[in-house]
């Protein structure tokens, strides 16, 4: 797998807050590559390292081959930017924003089969300042594909969407990877970047604190692993009890709430089910979540 | 090196004439200004000051010019504060581009805004035989070129778009009462005298008097100068200063 961009021990400070401290990573060809963390932690400097729009104190980035500080102009003809509550002129319609866009670069897409793509065919005589959150998002997630870009940057692309207009961006950040595109994202929404990233780095204070898939993530810092079973067989308890990667079992009523570690520890209470012949009225697992890997790895909520 | 520029300039044209005050404050307000006073003011009359009636429309021209600027240091504040900057900047679009669109733009209406003045202020004031109507258009775009510069470097240090308006109107209107256009140069207080002197508006009321009187622009070299040292050292300044967040 190429990687497309190399962020090589990156440092950005403004006064005495450093704002990105010594990082590094690669994002690969056709991935989603989300840099989450709370507000505050850093990833849109990061980002904007990467875009060119911010030149780090020390460290290399490399984007397409690229320079982004040197080569800045050939490098924006070849990504698309959306940036954290970045705003359009007042009054400026969807159409001229689109056209104008349009005449920035050597190459582009069709801008009015994008709007139809986004929904936004309706409102193209509308100021922008009559769109709603998720159409104006809507209307920058078009000006960033405009140029047909191989790497797209999507910064905090939710925030303050309604869940159903998120989910409806969702889908469409899934279509923008579908078309062959690079996408790196920043999201403080841990359910987000499950549904998202292929790969995720988390970030805290400036630091890039792990990076890997989001399932690797949990398995590693989040091992263990949670079963409830309902089940009004007596003698449950104590077969699952006697198993290799059980930790305790504790019973209410017929609810029996099982801790353990480790994948190998829910296939071993299914055989046990299995070759026990217990009959289960109802079996969940609870799994960690990046909202849990990230508060053991940070010491706090995402949230804070 | 200005790809975009025309598009840009026009597309921020149409926007600010879709701006509920932009034309009525920067177009229609100092038409009517204009018209009254040239109304009010007539020639030759006594009592009539004579800002109001020989200075006319060097005065109505530089109000137009600064209210170009207000608006200007208004609308790169704005436009900052709202990320709309940062948002073109990532884009091939070059910095410079962005901002000349600013300027021309305003120079645009400057100059349409005088076209009017001229068309509308015939009715009530007769414009002498003999102004040199074309050179004093020059001449007050060049003024407004190199007070815009000013209003760059305001823009540039000025953070906030709450505070830019207001510092904006801090720096030119002591410039336009010291401009010689209310009171003689001569009257002041030395100390004031010699700073009225060096100031860029000064030097802009010089010129457009004297265009308009016929004087012709080799008369006025000592303020040509001034106003081009003025426009280098804005531009200079504020390409170093200016911040884009």
């Amino acid at each position: 797998m190429s990687s497309v961009v190399q962020v090589q021990s990156i440092r950005k400070a403004y006064g005495p807050l450093v704002a990105v401290d010594n990082v590094s990573f690669d994002v690969h060809e056709g991935e989603i590559f989300g840099l989450i963390g709370p507000n505050g932690a850093g990833k849109t400097t990061m980002m904007e390292c990467i875009e060119g729009l911010t030149t780090p104190d020390a460290g290399a980035v490399s984007i397409l081959g690229l320079d982004p500080i040197r080569d800045v102009y050939a490098l924006q003809e070849r990504i698309g930017v959306q940036l954290q509550e970045a705003q359009l002129q007042k009054r400026i319609t969807v159409q001229e924003a689109v056209s104008f866009w349009t005449s920035l670069y050597r190459e582009t897409v069709d801008g009015g089969q994008l709007l139809d793509q986004l929904g936004l065919t309706a409102k193209r005589t509308a100021w922008f300042m009559t769109l709603s959150g998720g159409q104006k998002q809507r209307l920058f997630i078009a000006l960033a594909l405009i140029n047909d870009p191989e790497v797209v940057f999507l910064d905090e692309l939710t925030t303050g969407l309604d869940p159903q207009a998120r989910r409806a961006i969702w889908d469409l950040v899934l279509g923008i990877q579908a078309r062959g595109k690079t996408v790196i994202l920043t999201t403080h929404l841990m359910e987000e970047a499950e549904r998202l990233c292929d790969r995720v780095a988390i970030v805290d204070h400036g630091r890039i604190v792990d990076i890997g898939t989001p399932s690797d993530l949990v398995r590693r810092h989040c091992p263990d692993r949670t079963v409830i079973v309902t089940t009004d067989d007596p003698m449950a308890a104590s077969r699952f009890r006697a198993l290799a990667h059980v930790g305790s079992v504790d019973t209410r009523d017929r609810e029996l709430t099982i801790h353990g570690r480790d994948d190998e520890f829910v296939m071993d209470l299914i055989q046990c089910v299995a070759d026990h012949r217990i009959r289960v009225v109802d079996f969940r697992t609870e799994t960690p979540t990046l909202e849990d890997v990230f508060l053991k790895l940070t010491g706090h909520s995402v949230r804070d | 090196m200005f790809r975009g520029l025309w598009r840009l300039t026009w597309l921020e044209m149409k926007i600010f004439a879709r701006e509920p005050l932009g034309l009525i404050g920067t177009v229609a307000l100092p038409v009517v200004l204009f018209a009254l006073l040239g109304r009010l003011a007539r020639p030759g009359v006594g009592g009539v000051p004579r800002f109001a009636s020989e200075d006319l429309p060097i005065f109505a021209s530089l109000l137009m010019a600064v209210s170009a600027v207000l608006s200007l240091i208004a609308i790169v504040a704005i436009y900052r504060e709202s990320g709309i900057l940062k948002r073109l900047r990532a884009t091939p679009l070059r910095p410079h581009t962005i901002l000349t669109a600013h300027v021309l733009s305003k120079l645009a209406f400057t100059a349409v805004t005088l076209v009017l003045m001229v068309v509308i202020g015939r009715r009530y004031y007769s414009v002498p035989d003999g102004v040199p109507l074309a050179s004093f258009m020059v001449a007050l775009l060049f003024c407004t070129l190199s007070l815009l510069s000013i209003g760059f470097v305001v823009a540039s240090l000025v953070r906030t778009a709450r505070f830019a308006q207001p510092v904006g109107t801090l720096v030119f209107y002591p410039m336009l009462g010291l401009s010689g256009l209310f009171a003689p140069l001569e009257s002041l207080p030395p100390l004031l005298r010699a700073v009225a002197r060096v100031l860029p508006l000064t030097a802009a009321t010089s010129l457009l008097r004297g265009v308009w009187h016929g004087e012709g622009w080799t008369a006025h070299l000592v303020d040509v100068a001034l106003l081009l040292v003025t426009f280098v050292v804005c531009i200079a300044v504020s390409s170093r200063v200016f911040r884009w967040k």
